[in-house]
């Protein structure tokens, strides 16, 4: 009898433990993971802002954030990659992508004394489709003189699980080599000719820093953290260029021109001297129309700050912040969000 | 053979049996001893009392997580040990003709069924139709992964009571039920216990199965009806990250998450020892 | 009460005469019922999200090893592979370990140690798969990359089983964390059923003059039979449904190699990796397939492993005293 009293005891104890605790509005939202890191700074620094509501974001990937947005069993989404058309009309009513931050997705390597190294966007589509397959072959010695490059066959990895990162990647591939668009394509996911496959940016990363020889594509805060050497890529202009804030940020504002009305761009090979050519928007997606008055204001508020105050939080964590023309018309966007038709926002 | 082959033979297997524990202990001290070396800087007070802090900031911990581990554990243990210890009470008593063959070969598939898809399984029956997601959908899908372990080892161990003890108490009389639920189970409970406790062990770490259905909390749940943290997923989130900081904590998570089953372990063990711990 | 019940047959389930039997009988099946409705539930659940993959490819899924989805092409026969591979080799290490050291823990080890090391086996249970995958990355795939697999790779490189580039991650790296995931189960259960065989068998073998080993072999190994097949099935139901820790070091590349250093991709991985990124219908379908196929490459696994051992010695069932 021991026991029943031991288990009445338990389920006691944790009955009590299992009682809610304070009633602030539970907002939840779920996605990308690559943005996780700036956005927990944001939903923490949004509590003293407003201590009335809290957000509760979870990382389980792009698509992920997307499916749960779309069965509504989360208020708000997060994705890396932009909704297709499909995936828009799928939805029960219509969803906005509102950019929060960009990224860049670096080439690294593995290589004695790590030296810096340049490469052109079909010299990487060339490494990926197993066509060029050592270090020292030409076609990298003629972008890099002055570089020693071992007689090493080159260590391909990817990622193995469908992520926003590999979108942008195999966008940028596919913009630049016309082999790669027919036989390989765009997707989260893709059929990948040579090469391992690590699970997340850190599998990849953590792979890289393992195997000498290795090549793979990571966010840039993964490399920087890893202390792993990344690549100057040649961008539209000509120019190799450095992945870094400044030259991310350059990408978005050499695209803000030609900004679409609902956001959904692809910022890859973008014009401009310094941009980068490998970076991306991440995304939050909102209902226009919000089903919840309270969580429909509440959430438009923080779109509002994050679009702000929130930026100058982007750089500590190496994330580039939005250039001030899209500020501008995310501003826009945001007004449009209603409740039963009425806009939540008061005009700012 | 001769007797000094037999007992060379003897000698030779005890080795071998022992090097054969080594073997199993070392990779365990060796996991072990990384998240110690990785993580015991990060386990201080603050990790069980404080909500998880963005980067950069010092003095996050996983409270929450721990709570709602341990809240998840309960509930699916609760979902699932009934029907574990009585389903493998059946199989190993009755009589029926096809029930229990069928039983028993899908209480084996199941145990096969990677934790992902029942994790997608929970999602689909019980995160849709509620359209949230909940602390009840996550221990439903623990519950489901535990259940195979527990039917199965409360089956087996059941089997091996010896006959002998069921027909000494039938013949003084005592009512079948009876001596099925005061007798062979008693005398099996330490076996039974040591299943029960391989797959709470086994669902306490469980990441996937959590992803769709408790979905994870940065702050203390608000009831078992909405998303809850959990020890797996916090680790998860962090050590996929790049930040080191994070990574000492998912470490330290780790360590707590292990010193969480061996408490939990180690009550039961005290709770249920005693007089019947097997006929040896 | 009648307290006379003739003479007891050993299966001695008399009918049920009275109310407590009747209700226990009904409890009891009921348990049994919920569990088999739970799993008919989830095989449903299955079929109808994987119907259109199943209308798309048809037999073919089973015969293709392209794995493409933007180009939505899917099939299965690198993963069925993987799955196989890996499981069995986690088995070829796992099994003589776990069952060695239970019958270490069980019979042979002084008393002080016994209690210890077998909460510590426990306990490993509980490591998230997570940290296993961690651990493997930057702790056994280096050592294999730097150590093992070239000195496999020097003595036994003429099988083809180890030829290859030492990556450090693949099939091996798989098969090795797979099992130190599985030989906990293995052990703990085995060991709990080797203690739970009757010291009277033991004393009948130590008295016609047997060695301690041979009393082992003899009366317990062979009395706890049933037992410890039941204890390999629940490792290799582990094994093969195993995600996290087998995706971060296999490689992940659906492919079929012989070698076990070449890099490979399980069933269970390929659904954990993509699930949450697929957003196509045909896609989802296909990942719900695999997990379907998983689910019948279980059963036929078990229904060999069960014919296996029924074949070297007689029914699995316990012999009762």
């Amino acid at each position: 009898m021991k026991t029943a009293w031991i288990t009445a005891l338990a389920l006691l104890v944790t009955s009590a433990l299992a009682q809610p605790a304070a009633a602030q509005t539970l907002i939840n939202g779920a996605g990308a993971t690559f943005p996780y890191p700036i956005y927990s700074k944001w939903f923490d620094e949004y509590t003293k802002v407003d201590p009335e509501v809290r957000f509760n974001y979870q990382s389980i990937g792009s698509g992920g954030g997307i499916k749960q947005v779309t069965a509504r069993t989360v208020d708000f989404g997060a994705t890396d990659g932009p909704m297709s058309d499909d995936q828009l009309k799928a939805a029960p009513s219509e969803l906005l992508h509102i950019p929060t931050v960009m990224g860049a997705v670096v080439a690294t390597y593995n290589l004695p004394g790590s030296p810096k190294l340049k490469f052109s966007g079909d010299v990487l589509a060339d490494i990926f489709l197993g066509k060029i397959t050592k270090w020292n072959h030409p076609k990298i010695a003629a972008l890099n003189a002055g570089v020693s490059l071992p007689d090493q066959p080159i260590v391909v990895v990817h990622r193995s699980d469908g992520s926003g990162t590999t979108y942008i990647f195999v966008d940028y591939l596919s913009k630049i080599s016309s082999e790669w668009d027919k036989k390989v394509g765009r997707g989260t996911s893709v059929n990948w000719p040579v090469g391992l496959g690590g699970k997340g940016n850190e599998g990849v990363s953590g792979q890289v820093k393992q195997q000498p020889g290795a090549l793979g594509y990571v966010e840039l805060a993964y490399a920087v953290k890893n202390n792993l050497p990344v690549a100057s890529v040649k961008n539209a202009a000509d120019k190799f260029v450095a992945p870094s804030i400044a030259s991310t940020t350059a990408a978005a504002a050499g695209a803000a021109k030609s900004m679409p009305d609902d956001f959904r761009v692809s910022l890859t090979n973008p014009p401009g001297d310094e941009a980068y050519p490998i970076a991306s928007f991440t995304w939050l997606l909102v209902y226009k129309d919000q089903p919840n008055e309270l969580k429909g204001r509440a959430l438009a508020k923080f779109l509002w700050w994050m679009s702000h105050e929130g930026q100058k939080y982007a750089d500590d964590l190496l994330y580039a912040p939005l250039p001030t023309p899209v500020v501008k018309q995310i501003e826009a966007k945001i007004k449009q969000i209603t409740y039963q038709g009425k806009p939540l926002l008061a005009a700012r | 053979m001769k007797p000094r082959t037999r007992r060379a033979v003897n000698l030779l297997m005890s080795w071998l049996a022992a090097a054969a524990a080594g073997l199993v202990v070392l990779p365990l001290l060796l996991i072990f001893g990384f998240l110690l070396w990785q993580g015991a800087s990060a386990v201080n007070v603050d990790f069980f009392t404080h909500l998880p802090k963005p980067v950069g900031e010092v003095g996050g911990g996983m409270a929450n997580a721990i709570v709602g581990t341990l809240i998840l554990l309960v509930l699916a243990a609760v979902l699932g040990l009934p029907v574990g210890i009585l389903g493998g009470l059946y199989l190993a008593e009755s009589r029926d003709r096809r029930l229990p063959w069928l039983a028993r070969f899908l209480a084996d598939v199941l145990n096969g069924v990677p934790s992902i898809v029942i994790g997608i399984f929970a999602y689909t029956v019980i995160v849709l139709p509620m359209r949230r997601f909940s602390a009840l959908a996550g221990a439903f899908a623990l519950a489901v992964i535990m259940l195979p372990i527990v039917v199965r080892t409360s089956e087996e161990l059941v089997r091996l009571v010896p006959a002998s003890l069921r027909e000494a108490a039938l013949a003084l009389g005592i009512p079948q039920w009876k001596v099925l639920l005061r007798v062979v189970l008693p005398t099996a409970r330490a076996g039974i216990i040591t299943g029960v406790m391989v797959a709470i062990a086994r669902v306490a770490g469980e990441t996937a199965p959590l992803l769709f259905t408790a979905f994870g909390n940065r702050f203390w749940h608000q009831g078992l009806d909405q998303p809850i943290a959990a020890l797996p997923l916090q680790i998860f989130a962090y050590a996929i990250a790049p930040y080191d900081d994070w990574h000492r904590q998912a470490w330290a998570g780790a360590l707590v998450l292990i010193g969480l089953v061996f408490v939990v372990s180690f009550a039961a063990r005290l709770a249920t020892s005693g007089r019947f711990t097997g006929v040896r | 009460m009648a307290v006379v019940a003739a003479v007891p047959r050993v299966e001695a389930q008399a009918t049920p005469r009275n109310f407590g039997d009747q209700v226990l009988g009904v409890v009891l099946r009921s348990a049994a019922l919920v569990l088999v409705l739970l799993v008919l539930a989830m095989v449903a659940a299955m079929v109808h999200a994987s119907w259109p993959a199943m209308r798309a490819f048809g037999w073919r899924f089973l015969t293709t090893s392209t794995w493409d989805p933007v180009a939505e092409q899917f099939g299965a026969i690198p993963f069925v592979y993987g799955t196989l591979l890996s499981s069995l080799l986690a088995l070829l290490i796992a099994v003589p370990l776990g069952i060695g050291a239970a019958i270490y823990l069980a019979e042979l080890a002084p008393a002080w140690i016994r209690p210890p090391i077998a909460f510590l086996v426990e306990l490993v249970a509980a490591v998230p798969s997570v940290i296993y995958g961690l651990w493997g990355i930057f702790v056994l795939a280096p050592l294999l990359r730097v150590w093992v697999q070239p000195a496999l790779g020097k003595t036994l490189g003429f099988l083809p089983l180890f030829q290859g580039p030492p990556y450090g991650v693949g099939m091996l790296a798989a098969g090795i964390i797979l099992a130190i995931m599985v030989v906990p189960y293995i052990t703990a259960v085995s060991r709990e059923v080797l203690l739970a065989v009757p010291n009277t068998q033991r004393e009948a073998a130590l008295a016609l003059g047997a060695t301690r080993w041979e009393t082992t072999r003899i009366a317990v190994l062979r009395y706890g039979r049933s037992g410890l097949v039941g204890a390999v099935l629940l490792g290799l139901g582990r094994a093969l449904g195993e995600t996290m820790a087998v995706t971060m070091v296999i490689g992940n590349r659906p492919e079929v190699a012989v070698s076990l250093f070449a890099p490979g991709y399980t069933m269970a991985s390929v659904v954990a990796n993509e699930f949450a990124e697929a957003t196509s219908d045909l896609y989802l379908a296909a990942l719900i397939e695999i997990g379907l196929l998983l689910f019948v490459v279980t059963v036929v696994v078990n229904a060999l492993a069960r014919l296996l051992v029924w074949s070297v010695g007689g029914p699995v069932k316990a012999v009762r005293e």
